[in-house]
């Protein structure tokens, strides 16, 4: 059985007149014990995603189901068996580490002691500060006592909804490391993120775009599914050499990416060809190499077609 | 009943740990009890009087020095000149224009008989009122004064007299602060009952608690509970201390017995608690929680009897404050404290605060919904 399974699901927010529609019809599956992530920008209705799966909104059309059990009609046995970590930090900021640690407990039934082993890993490097307030923490810190607090009731699902935005590099590795370990231990994990390059770091991705699903695949296979050629580029000019990548018959699309300047390429291509017309154009120090989409590439695909 | 002891256990953690809010609960109501009964007064002083005295006879000058020395009024101009008075009433000086016309000693003396003036600058009705109220009754006295100096005999005046002496029920010597101090200590407590709890609630909104609680299989009445009780018992302390603080600085002792009135608060308290629900559920933050309270206090008090009399409300005015809880609960602090009315006097305010109660807390908690 899957863990989550969604159908259609439909939300619409507003009045009469200005309707926003913000998930038009998304579905997919997640499977038990996977590392499931949602991966798209701002807006593209993650949130209101998550929010539907853990029972706090109702969708406005489509079925979902979380461990077996209806979102709608099952709500208060789903809410015994997830845990939810929303975006923004929401804990009481005027309760010691350790009180938010006891109130989420207690109010699931259960004790710190009884399910220690399961978040030892991330408590274990806030006890030091249990006593500080929880508002007094940095937001590292602060990060990890919500996953704690999530955890605490030992869920079978997590939904994790953009765990990593506004958290440093460094962090943000440390975070995924533990998510990874989770895993092991047989949590469904869904996370949600607005940054392309943590997708390698899931087992399956589903990329959302304005309320629509673009693709749900292994990172692996969404990468297969690019299957286009890939080409970086660099020169001394960028920003002209950005345009006249897009003014050239032979590239199908052109985007800046980090240092180089990724371009789609139209079925045959010659890299030589392609050096000689942009020297032509008065570029220096050219270059030119193949490369292979990254989830971000597929992503900007996916998005145009 | 382990989960709600526990929420009760972090909402009172977190009122404690909030000095700001303990501030307000405890020092903030005491230092209004101290206050505020001794500068609401009903009674009006210093009013500005403005003569003109056209006739500068012996009587004049004997009205104008029983006038002010009735401790009412001040005399702030002695003019010959109306146009000069009215100035003075213009420039916000003075407050009431009595004018003494030419030969007002020789009519009376001759004619039995004299006419005086008197203009009232009604900018402040009440002042305006009560001050002309005042000079009627003491120029009455003057009048009456004059009569029995002339007339000696026969020693009972033939023209027929009634005499009317009053006595004051409840509050012989009228003492204002009897009635404002209760009534005072009944805005205090409904403050912290209705509108705390509401803010604190919003808060949790706010700040976005509320979702993470939300997700959690606690009940609905287990959360509401939680935020009832810890102002329910705050709102006891409050109206407690208001009571010691009536006591010993204001020696409102209450005729009636106390149990009655901690009875009835219990009720009432759970009524405005209901309330602040309600308001909370309606609210998505603070500002719009503050705003709200603060629009919906001015009517309690202002329709609430303690300031102005209901009775002398119109019609309709008077069928809002039947839906005022707080005018109950002044109504009844009153009864409790100057009468002695027992549970069985105040049983019919008790019933409808009961079905505030009720009401209010059913609507809150059917609108308080876990989810959108």
């Amino acid at each position: 059985m899957p863990a989550v399974v969604a159908e259609n699901i439909v939300k619409r927010y507003g009045k009469k007149k200005d309707i926003v529609e913000a998930l038009h019809g998304i579905s997919f599956q997640a499977e038990q014990g996977e590392l499931f992530g949602i991966i798209g920008p701002d807006g593209a209705g993650k949130t209101s995603l998550f929010r539907i799966l853990t029972t706090l909104l109702l969708p406005d059309g489509g079925h979902a189901t979380v461990d077996g059990l209806d979102v709608v009609k099952d709500f208060k046995q789903i809410r015994n068996r997830v845990g939810y970590m929303p975006g923004k930090f929401s804990l009481y900021q005027d309760l010691t580490v350790a009180e938010n640690m006891e109130f989420f407990a207690t109010i699931f039934n259960t004790s710190i002691d009884e399910n220690y082993d399961l978040v030892k890993d991330i408590y274990s490097q806030i006890e030091p500060f249990k006593d500080r307030r929880a508002g007094k923490l940095s937001g590292g810190m602060k990060q990890k006592l919500a996953l704690s607090c999530a955890l605490i009731h030992r869920p079978s699902i997590l939904f994790l909804d953009e765990p990593t935005t506004g958290v440093d590099s460094v962090s943000r590795k440390e975070f995924w490391e533990m998510l990874r370990k989770l895993k092991q231990q047989g949590i469904t994990i869904l996370v949600s993120t607005p940054y392309m390059d943590e997708a390698s770091l899931c087992d399956r991705v589903a990329l959302v775009q304005s309320g629509k699903l673009l693709s749900v695949d292994t990172p692996a296979g969404v990468r297969a599914a690019f299957g286009k050629p890939l080409l970086a580029v660099r020169a001394e000019k960028m920003l002209p050499l950005l345009n006249d990548l897009k003014g050239s018959g032979a590239v199908a699309d052109a985007y800046p990416f980090g240092e180089y300047h990724h371009a789609v390429m139209r079925g045959n291509h010659d890299i030589t060809e392609l050096r000689q017309y942009l020297e032509q154009k008065g570029h220096q120090q050219v270059e030119i190499k193949a490369v292979e989409p990254d989830i971000e590439d597929c992503f900007m695909d996916l998005m145009k077609n | 009943m382990r989960t709600l002891k526990f929420i009760l256990e972090k909402e009172f953690r977190q009122i404690f740990r909030d000095p700001a809010i303990l501030r307000v609960l405890f020092i903030m109501p005491l230092i209004q009890l101290m206050i505020l009964p001794r500068a609401a007064d009903y009674e009006v002083k210093n009013i500005k009087l403005s003569v003109v005295d056209r006739d500068h006879s012996d009587y004049a000058r004997k009205l104008v020095s029983k006038i002010t020395a009735s401790g009412y009024f001040q005399l702030d101009h002695y003019t010959a000149s109306y146009n000069e008075a009215i100035a003075e009433v213009e420039k916000d000086k003075a407050d009431l224009v009595l004018e003494i016309p030419a030969a007002f000693e020789k009519n009376l003396v001759k004619e039995d008989e004299a006419t005086l003036f008197m203009a009232v600058n009604a900018i402040n009705g009440v002042k305006a009122n009560l001050g002309a109220a005042y000079l009627r009754t003491i120029i009455q006295d003057f009048n009456s004064q004059v009569r029995t100096e002339w007339i000696q005999f026969p020693r009972f005046s033939p023209e027929l007299n009634i005499a009317v002496t009053s006595s004051n029920w409840f509050n012989p010597s009228m003492n204002y602060r009897l009635f404002m101090v209760p009534g005072i200590l009944v805005v205090l407590v409904t403050m912290v009952g209705a509108f705390l709890a509401s803010l604190n609630i919003v808060k949790e909104k706010e700040i976005g608690t509320i979702e993470q609680i939300n997700v959690t299989p606690i009940r609905n009445y287990h959360f509401i509970l939680g935020k009832l009780i810890p102002f329910w018992v705050l709102g006891i302390i409050v109206l407690s201390l208001g009571m010691l603080l009536a006591r010993f600085a204001y020696d409102v002792i209450p005729v009636g017995n106390l149990l009655t009135i901690y009875v009835f608060a219990a009720v009432y308290l759970l009524a405005v608690l209901g309330l602040g629900l309600l308001l909370s559920t309606y609210t998505a933050n603070q500002q719009q929680g503050m705003l709200l309270s603060f629009f919906m206090m001015m009517v309690f008090i202002l329709l609430g009897g303690l300031y102005t009399s209901i009775d002398s409300m119109p019609e309709w005015a008077q069928v809002v404050t039947r839906f005022n809880p707080v005018a109950y609960f002044v109504e009844v602090m009153r009864m409790v404290i100057l009468k002695g009315s027992s549970l069985a006097d105040i049983s019919r305010q008790l019933l409808v605060v009961g079905a505030f109660a009720v009401f209010l807390n059913g609507w809150a908690i059917l609108s308080y919904k876990k989810r959108a």
